[in-house]
């Protein structure tokens, strides 16, 4: 739903886009929220560090309170409190808030009008979907820079990956 | 004006030369803030929306305190060595049509409704949703009379009816939202109070025009979806090409006969109604239900399917019948899905698109052209008006009269006198004609597919047939007012 908001030229030229890496275990720990959570979305926090401006590599995923009291199924907000403390953890271990993962219950891991709206800049955007309560597909965002779209990240796993039922 | 700080956050600092902190002067945080922009005019459209607000997901801290709690908010005065701190708020989600505004149900709503906020995928925020919801319906009849008494029953806030009609005895077999007293009212007024009967909680909005590029976008803005129950090419393809073009969704439906069709089409995720039909059939292939009969039970499930569809895009539950075309047939009683797509190439929602503002759809239709085509066709033809054949008729003159209808049209109206030879059949019992050197007169409905029959007829050497002008519907209207018009 709400697919609208991913540009669909690709980025051409020396502007090669960002890319986003991420490990088995970091990406198992996403998955066990993300599912613990459904069918309401999980938001949290990525944590790490930026190479050049184009490469995230994340090396801690932090799960966050949603803190809104209704909608939780279709929205998620991490407010400005649980923000300045995840800003704290990383900068006591020496990393960056990289970016932000959240779930899409049953629905594509493609950016909403809404998420667009409501993106800053340069952050990476994880999208997780969680389709009957099991992690389906997992894509990265970053918003452009005149706010009209978001861009695809690429994302390169680290370690193999399954989305299996071992860490269930 | 005192020197202060302000701390900015990694994601903004590619705007502020990558400084994490900037120090200036400012006597208030407004102040504060419309000087680091003007200093760094990029961080402007992050930090404000375009009317000039703070974005509802940055958040100002002054010393640790949100300056939304602190007395004056953002005209707080500042001491020098303060420290302001831009935080960000994460929002995001999966989108919905239609956004919550608060919204309270009195006792009675909450009982009216009782069977809907015990379901999870509907409750209390669904409600909300549906009463802060505004659904345009086009055409009050066969589908919109089934779409409109659900969307209302479902407590929909705001339905707004677009007809010009008045409701004639032969609706009544399908279009349950008029009753008998209805008869010769406008439509609209009879649908209003029969669905403001089914939910007083709710507005109706009347729109009693025809829908035409010129209004379509005035009528059509403000609503967040449109139900399309209309019954003709030219208008379907306005409500398409003005959907894609706000950029809502078009609940479409359609029947004939025994067989009905319905789908989402919704630009923004999937294909349009021209992706499917990227031209319309020519005039006249395609028959109307007044031509081709409709089973009055056949729209009352495709509406009813399309106000299923409505109320599951404002709830945003379960799956819409976007890039599926749902077809159902009543007499097997099955239903068959095509997988649609979108087409790269639709000049109105492709990649490239040459609609780009409405047009005109009867020319694009062929209606014009169709309509001229016939017109010229029964003035090239000797006619004979109702009263006219009604008098030589009763003075017993040797005339002919040749009915050129279906055989099932004969159970609505017929002259005794006539004799049945269905269109399609008629070129080649011509010949049985010549043995007579009787006046020959052609009747139908309209007097159109007759005027074609004396064509025929002319062209076949024939100097003696004329056309009953105007049809049946003139001799119900001149000469026999119990004679049914259908």
């Amino acid at each position: 739903m709400g697919w609208d908001a991913v540009r669909s030229s690709s980025k051409t030229g020396d502007d090669l886009g960002a890319r986003l890496v991420v490990s088995r275990e970091v990406l198992a720990l996403i998955r066990r929220h993300v599912e613990g959570i459904y069918p309401e979305e999980a938001p949290g926090g990525l944590l790490g560090t930026v190479h050049e401006e184009t490469t995230v590599e994340v090396v801690e995923a932090v799960p966050s309170h949603n803190v809104r009291n209704e909608e939780r199924r279709r929205r998620y907000l991490i407010g400005p409190d649980d923000v300045l403390a995840l800003e704290r953890r990383a900068s006591e271990a020496g990393l960056q808030v990289v970016g932000y993962y959240h779930s899409h219950p049953d629905a594509p891991p493609l950016p909403s009008e809404f998420d667009r709206e409501h993106a800053w800049p340069w952050y990476v955007y994880l999208i997780v979907s969680v389709v009957d309560g099991r992690m389906a597909d997992a894509r990265a965002w970053r918003l452009a820079d005149d706010r009209d779209a978001f861009d695809a990240v690429e994302m390169n796993y680290k370690g193999l990956v399954t989305t299996g039922t071992e860490d269930k | 004006m005192n020197q202060i700080t302000v701390i900015v956050p990694a994601p903004l600092r590619q705007f502020t030369e990558g400084r994490d902190s900037v120090t200036l002067d400012a006597g208030t945080v407004a102040q504060a803030l419309s000087e680091l922009t003007s200093r760094y005019i990029e961080l402007r459209r992050h930090l404000y929306s375009d009317d000039g607000k703070l974005r509802s997901f940055v958040n100002i801290y002054l010393n640790d305190e949100d300056i939304r709690y602190l007395e004056g908010k953002e005209d707080a005065g500042l001491a020098v060595g303060d420290e302001i701190r831009i935080v960000p708020s994460i929002a995001g989600g999966v989108a919905t049509a239609v956004e919550v505004k608060e919204v309270e149900f009195s006792p009675e709503e909450m009982s009216r409704y009782a069977r809907h906020l015990i379901l999870p995928e509907v409750g209390p925020e669904g409600q909300k949703k549906l009463k802060q919801a505004r659904v345009l319906l086009v055409g009050a009849g066969g589908l919109g009379s089934p779409a409109s008494l659900y969307l209302a029953a479902a407590g929909v806030g705001t339905i707004g009816l677009v007809d010009f009609d008045v409701v004639e005895s032969s609706n009544l077999q399908r279009q349950i939202v008029h009753g008998t007293r209805d008869v010769g009212r406008p439509k609209l007024e009879s649908a209003r109070d029969r669905l403001l009967d089914v939910n007083p909680g709710i507005e109706i909005e009347g729109h009693e025009v025809r829908l035409t590029s010129h209004n379509a976008l005035d009528i059509l803005s403000g609503y967040d979806i449109v139900v399309d129950g209309t019954d003709n090419f030219p208008t379907r393809y306005l409500i398409n090409d003005a959907c894609v073009l706000m950029g809502i969704p078009n609940v479409y439906g359609s029947i004939f006969r025994f067989e009905g069709q319905v789908s989402v089409f919704y630009a923004k995720q999937g294909p349009c109604y021209r992706c499917l039909y990227a031209e319309p059939p020519p005039p006249g292939l395609v028959p109307s239900c007044a031509e081709g009969g409709v089973l009055g039970v056949l729209p009352g499930i495709i509406g009813a399917l399309q106000a299923n569809e409505t109320l599951k895009l404002i709830l945003g539950a379960g799956d819409p019948l976007v890039g599926r075309l749902l077809l159902f047939d009543a007499l097997r009683v099955r239903f068959r899905e095509l997988k649609l797509r979108k087409d790269p190439a639709c000049p109105i929602c492709g990649e490239n698109p040459t609609v780009k503002e409405l047009i005109d759809y009867e020319v694009f239709c062929g209606i014009r052209e169709a309509e001229a085509e016939g017109r010229r066709l029964e003035a090239s033809v000797p006619v004979i008006t109702a009263p006219e054949l009604k008098a030589r008729l009763d003075a017993g003159d040797p005339i002919r009269v040749i009915d050129v209808r279906e055989p099932s049209e004969l159970n609505i109206s017929r002259l005794d006198e006539a004799e049945l030879i269905p269109l399609k059949e008629f070129p080649a019992s011509m010949a049985r004609l010549v043995q007579s050197n009787e006046e020959i007169v052609v009747i139908c409905r309209s007097g159109r597919r007759s005027a074609y029959a004396v064509r025929l007829l002319m062209d076949a050497g024939f100097s003696n047939a004329s056309n009953l002008t105007g049809g049946l519907l003139a001799w119900s209207d001149e000469v026999d007012p119990t004679m049914a018009k259908y």
